[in-house]
Formats: structure tokens, C-alpha cells, sequence
């Protein structure tokens, strides 16, 4: 659906101030106060109403949304069905459940350290956020950089609350994880010399977010999964997990793997697990549209907290600035962040900027809401979805002309299938949800407090604190996959399992009972999101 | 903006559904809870491709169900997997060169040059022409032109000469990036210091500062132009 003959009209007025905003150069930053103000009064996490207290289990006391309430709140999907959890149908060292970049790692990385490895995934292999990440990943590789100055950026990024074992781990290991990739065969965009190229992306301090076109995620997965595949690593797909299984000791000793497209259940024993079942995005938070895979429902977060893991910084939900606010078919959809780390500049009703082009994701969103909801400067779409301008034509006036059809072919080709030229057209954008910045907590080998029960990727919590830079979550995945597969790969070679129980569920039943919540009738995990008989 | 309902057949069997809805949102709307052919949803996956054919049209029509919009009397079924064939290898032993393609998919020399795969690619890729570098043993170029697959099957189930095209793709994008393209000496160069602890006294003094020693680092450290 090309832009309406209205919306044309409005173009006018961002076609008319974009020469002077070119030549003009930056807009002003925030001061840490000014970012403060806007936060508070705009984010979505800043909405009280949004959240309840958890009222059992590890994190009683703590806050989170309640869309993740309701599948905390919530009876085992498998409550009642008997098992013999004898009939072992896998044993193997390590499971790792997840089948997208953390997962893969986290396979590769086990394998290597001698251990039998079983990955199982609810969708295909490869289906995950990890496919979608377009705009890069942050590695502190170029002389005038160096992992603390990307540390202190990841730090300011996550409002300083990040676990600062957690954020060293993320960007010293950050070169050695890019190395890692580019030794497997990643086509990272690069210079004849060999020299990465790297851009900026919303809070870097320094040019460090290193792309593979526009298709980095996919790049990355593709690559990972091609060599999971040569290695020889059984991978079962459309087999999620509907609980973990602990031994007589508690500690982790396996899980109830669900078959998709049969139903039928089985047990796998294993050493290690290493949950990397990625984030929560398809449970649509504040009933924001998502970027998310459809897979996102959080399943870790619910079987990993029934098992005593602790959840951190489930209250901070990352709003991407810049999703699609038109055509309405693509509502949602992710609009890289390279496209801003490109130069291109969010624009209000009037052609005006007023934001600073590479604020941090948060910032930049609630920045969004406040043009739109407070100034009223907000551009309304005909299908009554509100956006501001992202003036993607900006790109080629600034870095030459062909530069957005060769440095974002998947924007451009996915407006083009709805008659939108963003070379010469800006596009619509509004905030959509992106991400969950926390997850739950892991130490530096990216094991939870519950022993040889391991979480990596958007799963795990505490690297990013309150909110995570672009370009980190690539990385996240790498180096934590990579970390949690080597230590749980390794331990795997000295642990005996004892009897397999589900007693933990039992246990969590009745401590939800003595609490007093109502379950409503609800069971969970979620598994999959359904969308059937809607308008999206 | 009033909502205009039309037929669409899926798998054969008529649902009425709103004109404005991708495909795959029309078969959600229609009553299906997917499990296989819907992954990202957003055009980067490959796991929803889908044939169609309108009615009293011979043409048969491909796309993403996530990227591609509904129209009357559309006749629609999904393609979610494809049987296809990858070989083992162990890149980092590669050379990188047309014997090396051809050992592995000797296949690709049985290209009758009919261009289905290029007509059928969702992606709008020139696959024949990609296939084409692969058997000259134009390796950048294969890598350069296979670079936007998202490997939806496509293009493999449309072969007469059974070629899977883009595991061909991926062997050379990862044969060039591995072998072709110059490695970055930056890196290796810092990985080097950071193995050897360079980095480690700073970070750990960053990791004991307090938050505001560290909100004032942050708002005065100095940004890269």
C-alpha cells in the first residue's frame, strides 16, 4: 500500500527542512537529567499500572508485567498427566533447548569439550529472534577502542544497573566472540584490506557495530547452523520443552520434551541444561506489536522459575523507537537501527527533528511517545495508527547515492513489496516491542542458582541491566552460548544424575495455593501464541 | 478505512477473510493455529513459503505468507520444508575453489539454464545466475549474489535438475569469508591483547566504581564522530 495522497502532503514538509537538517549536522544530545525526565514520564516501564508483585516463588516482592504474571501465575501445562520418568527416551550430557544463536553456540561450544550433545527446538532450527537482527554486532576491535570503553557504554546504556561480572564477560569477551565468527565463514562487511567495517549504533561512544548487510542475524544463524549441522549434532525440531526435571539433589537432570506436531511426550536425562529458548515479545506487553519471532512466549522464564531460578530486571521491557507504523500490513515490523546509525533522523508532523538521532533505544522511544502523545505532533496513518517520520532519503544525501539499496536491501525490499520506496520516501515509525532486557539471572559461566541448570541469550538477565544496546544482543548470544556450552559441556564429564522428579512442580503448585493466587485457569508455557479469528 | 472481505481457498477449502491481510494473517483469521510454516514473520526466515494460483489463471505464483497480501479467489498451500540435500564438511580443511563446489554438488553442471529458480525466489534473487558463478567457480561473485537467501526451499522445489541451490549459497559464502576475503588484522590483533590481559586492571576498576562515579564517566566520556 504506497503512502496516501494526505500522507504525500506531509512528506512535503519533511522533503522541505531535510537539506538544512543534512547541513545543520547533530542535534543536540540529552543531559543525563533530560534523559531521566523523558524516561520517567514516557517509557512504557515507567507505567505503574503495567506491573504486579509476585507474591511466591524466588523473586516474591518484584515486580513484573502482567501479561509474564499470568504465566507465572499458572498451573504446569503437564499437571496430572502421569509419567513414567524411567523410560528414558534420550540421555546425553548436555540438552540444550533453543535453536537459535545462543542455542548453537552454546552446541558447538559443548560438543567440544567431549560431551554428547542433544539440542531441541520448538520451531525449526534457525527460527528465532537471533535470524531477525538486522543492524549488527558490537565488538571493541578498532585501535581507538577497547572493552572498557565499551563497558562504560553498556553500563550508561543499562542505567547502571547491570551485573558488572556480567557486562565484563559481554565486552571483553566481545573481539574473541567476532573472531570465533569470522573464522567459521560470517561475510561480515569489510574493506579489500580486510579492515571491519563499523558504524555507530544509539549509546556507542565509539564506531563499533560491525554488519553483515542488513541480514547480520541471519548471517550469523545461517552460518551457526550450517556448522551445528556439519558437526554432526543431533537436533530434533518441533520439540519443545514443557518442564525441567530435577534429581534427588535438586539440581537439574533433564526435561519433558513436547512433540509439536504429535503431542506426545518423552524424557530426556541429561548432565547440563542450558535453556536458550529466547525472549517474550509474542506476549505482547501493553498490548504493543511486536518485532518478536513467533516463538518468543517466554518459556524459560516460566519452567526455569517453577525450578528456583531467579528472574532479574523483568520490570525493563526494550521498546524498539523505530517499528513500522505503516502500511498496516507490516505493522511492528523491525526497522533496523542501522537505518538511524546511517543518519537517517526521526522527523515530527511538521518536518521538525526532535530527538537526536542515536539516543539509546529507550530514550529514543520515549521521546517518540512524547512528540506524539504530549506535543501532539504525531502523524496519523488511515488505518488510525499514529507514527513519526524516520527520514530514510537523508542516507543517500550523506553517504552518496546507492547507499540504502546496498546497505539495507532488506528495508528496502520489504517496503517495496507494499509500493513504499524508502531511498526517496521517509518512512512511518512508532515504538513497538523489541526485547526483554532481563531474564533469568546467570553467573559469568551462565549458570542460574539452580546447580547445572545453565541459561544464555535473550533468556538470560543481568548483562543488560534496565536496557540493552544494539548491537549487544548478537553479541549476548555469542559470547553467553559460547561461555554456557564450554562450562556445562565440561562439568558434564563429572556429574552422575539421581532420580528424576517433577516434585518441584508439585511443591510450586502448593506454594502458589498458600499464596492465595488465583490461576484463573491458566496453564503454561505458552509454547505458541494464537492469533486465530483476528485482525492483526 | 471499511474492511472488504474476499474468498481464498486454503489447501482447497474457502474461507472469507478481509483484502488488506498477508496470507499468512488471513490462514490465523481463518482459524489455524500454525505450527509449521510461520517463523519470523517478518520476511527473514524462510519458513513460510507458499504456493498459489488465482482462479483462471494457469500461472502458479509463489511468496512469503508473511510478505505477501491476500487477493481474491486465491488458491493457497504451503511449502514449510523442503527434503533437501547438505553435505558434511569441515570448512576450516576447505579450498576454495570450483572443484571444491563441484565435489560436493556435482549437480549444479546438470542446470538446464530454464531460470525457474530465478522466476520462483521470493527474495527476487538471480539464483541461475548465482549457480552459474558456482559452476565457473566464481566464488565471491556466487557469495556476493546469494547474499539476501533467506533458504525457504524455494528455488529446490522447482529444479528439474534438482539442484538445492542454496546450500550451494551458503558453501560459498562461507568458503569466500573463510578462505577468499582477507581476515581483519585489528581483530586478531585484539584478541590477542585481551587474551594476554591487557584490558583487565581497567575493566576491574570500572567494575568497582560507584553509580555516580560512573554516570559522571558516562556523560563525559568522549564520542567517536
Amino acid at each position: 500500500m504506497s503512502y496516501t495522497p494526505q500522507l504525500r502532503e506531509l512528506i512535503k514538509k519533511v522533503e522541505a527542512t531535510r537539506a538544512d537538517r543534512v547541513k545543520k549536522g547533530n542535534f543536540r544530545r540529552m543531559t543525563m537529567d533530560e534523559r531521566d525526565e523523558v524516561l520517567s514520564k514516557f517509557h512504557p516501564d515507567f507505567i505503574e499500572a503495567s506491573m504486579r508483585k509476585l507474591t511466591f516463588g524466588v523473586n516474591r516482592g518484584d515486580k513484573i508485567p502482567h501479561e509474564l504474571a499470568d504465566l507465572i501465575e499458572a498451573r504446569s501445562l503437564i499437571e496430572g498427566l502421569k509419567f513414567d520418568l524411567e523410560k528414558i527416551a534420550y540421555d546425553v550430557d548436555v540438552l540444550v533447548v533453543g535453536g537459535g544463536g545462543a542455542g548453537a553456540s552454546a552446541a558447538l561450544l559443548a560438543q567440544e569439550q567431549g560431551a554428547d550433545v542433544l539440542m531441541v527446538t520448538k520451531l525449526r532450527f534457525g527460527d528465532a529472534n537471533t535470524v531477525m537482527a538486522q543492524g549488527g554486532i558490537q565488538a571493541a576491535d578498532k585501535e581507538n577502542d577497547s572493552p572498557a570503553i565499551h563497558y562504560l557504554d553498556v553500563m550508561g546504556g543499562g542505567r547502571f544497573e547491570n551485573v558488572p561480572e556480567l557486562a565484563r564477560a559481554l565486552t571483553n569477551d566481545a573481539p574473541i566472540a567476532l573472531k570465533w565468527l569470522e573464522d567459521l565463514g560470517v561475510m561480515f562487511d569489510k574493506f579489500p584490506d580486510g579492515t571491519m567495517k563499523s558504524i555507530h549504533g544509539g549509546g556507542t561512544s565509539r564506531k563499533r557495530m560491525h554488519s553483515a548487510r542488513d541480514y547480520s542475524g541471519a548471517e550469523i544463524m545461517r552460518t551457526l547452523r550450517d556448522e551445528v549441522r556439519n558437526r554432526g549434532i543431533r537436533v530434533i525440531e518441533f520439540c519443545a520443552v514443557v518442564e525441567l526435571l530435577l534429581d534427588s539433589d535438586g539440581k537439574a537432570g533433564g526435561a519433558v520434551l513436547y512433540n509439536m506436531e504429535t503431542g506426545e511426550y518423552e524424557v530426556a536425562r541429561a548432565k547440563t541444561v542450558i535453556l536458550a529458548t529466547g525472549g517474550s515479545g509474542r506476549l505482547h506487553y501493553q498490548g504493543f506489536p511486536t518485532t518478536n519471532h513467533y516463538g518468543a512466549t517466554g518459556d524459560a522464564l516460566v519452567i526455569g522459575y517453577r525450578a528456583g531460578a531467579k528472574m532479574a530486571f523483568m520490570h525493563t521491557i526494550q521498546y524498539h523507537p523505530t517499528g513500522a507504523a505503516y502500511p498496516p500490513q507490516i505493522l511492528g515490523l523491525l526497522i533496523t537501527e542501522k537505518v538511524r546509525g546511517l543518519g537517517a533522523e526521526p522527523v515530527n508532523i511538521d518536518g521538525e527533528q526532535f530527538v537526536y538521532h542515536l539516543e539509546t533505544r529507550d530514550v529514543a522511544s520515549a521521546a517518540i511517545i512524547r512528540e506524539i502523545k504530549e506535543r501532539g505532533k504525531g502523524i496519523t496513518t488511515p488505518t488510525g495508527m499514529v507514527g513519526v517520520w524516520l527520514d530514510s532519503p537523508m542516507i543517500d544525501i550523506i553517504h552518496g547515492p546507492g547507499t540504502v539499496e546496498k546497505e539495507l536491501p532488506a528495508m528496502v525490499r520489504q517496503f517495496a513489496r507494499f509500493n513504499v520506496d524508502i531511498v526517496r520516501e521517509p518512512m512511518l515509525i512508532y515504538p513497538c516491542l523489541h526485547y526483554q532486557n532481563g531474564g533469568l539471572l546467570i553467573d559469568e559461566n551462565g549458570m542460574t542458582a539452580v546447580e547445572n541448570l545453565y541459561v544464555a541469550g535473550e533468556a538470560a538477565g543481568g548483562i543488560h541491566g534496565g536496557n540493552r544496546l544494539m548491537g549487544n544482543s548478537l553479541l549476548d548470544i555469542v559470547v553467553f552460548g559460547r561461555r554456557a556450552g564450554r562450562h556445562a559441556g565440561a562439568r558434564a564429564k563429572d556429574i552422575k544424575v539421581k532420580k528424576l522428579s517433577l516434585n518441584h512442580v508439585d511443591a510450586y503448585h502448593k506454594e502458589m495455593e498458600a499464596a492465595g493466587v488465583d490461576t484463573g485457569g491458566r496453564v503454561s508455557p505458552m509454547l505458541l501464541p494464537r492469533y486465530t479469528h483476528r485482525v492483526e | 478505512m471499511s474492511v472488504n472481505m474476499i474468498n481464498i481457498y486454503i489447501m482447497g477449502k474457502k474461507y472469507v477473510v478481509p483484502d488488506s491481510l498477508t496470507i499468512m494473517n488471513a490462514i490465523e483469521f481463518a482459524g489455524y493455529q500454525l505450527v509449521r510454516g510461520c517463523g519470523c514473520r517478518a520476511g527473514f526466515c524462510g519458513a513460510c513459503s507458499t504456493v498459489y494460483r488465482i482462479a483462471g489463471d494457469y500461472e502458479l505464483k509463489v511468496g512469503l505468507a508473511c510478505q505477501t497480501k491476500v487477493e481474491p479467489e486465491m488458491y493457497l498451500t504451503q511449502i514449510p520444508f523442503f527434503p533437501a540435500q547438505k553435505k558434511e564438511y569441515n570448512i576450516q580443511e576447505l579450498k576454495a575453489n570450483a572443484e571444491q563446489i563441484a565435489r560436493f554438488y556435482p549437480e549444479i553442471y546438470r542446470c538446464i539454464g530454464c531460470n525457474a529458480c530465478t522466476k520462483v525466489c521470493p527474495q527476487d534473487l538471480k539464483v541461475m545466475q548465482y549457480i552459474g558463478y558456482a559452476q565457473r567457480g566464481q566464488i565471491d561473485k556466487c557469495a556476493d549474489e546469494s547474499f539476501d537467501c533467506v533458504m525457504c526451499g524455494l528455488c529446490a522445489s522447482r529444479c528439474p535438475a534438482q539442484i538445492v541451490h542454496y546450500n550451494v549459497g551458503i558453501l560459498a559464502r562461507r568458503l569466500y569469508s573463510r578462505h577468499i576475503a582477507k581476515p581483519a588484522a585489528h581483530l586478531q590483533k585484539r584478541v590477542e591483547e585481551i587474551l594476554a590481559g591487557k584490558y583487565d586492571a581497567e575493566l576491574e576498576e570500572l567494575m568497582t566504581a560507584s553509580k555516580e562515579d560512573l554516570r559522571k564517566r558516562y556523560a563525559e566520556r568522549d564520542i567517536e564522530e
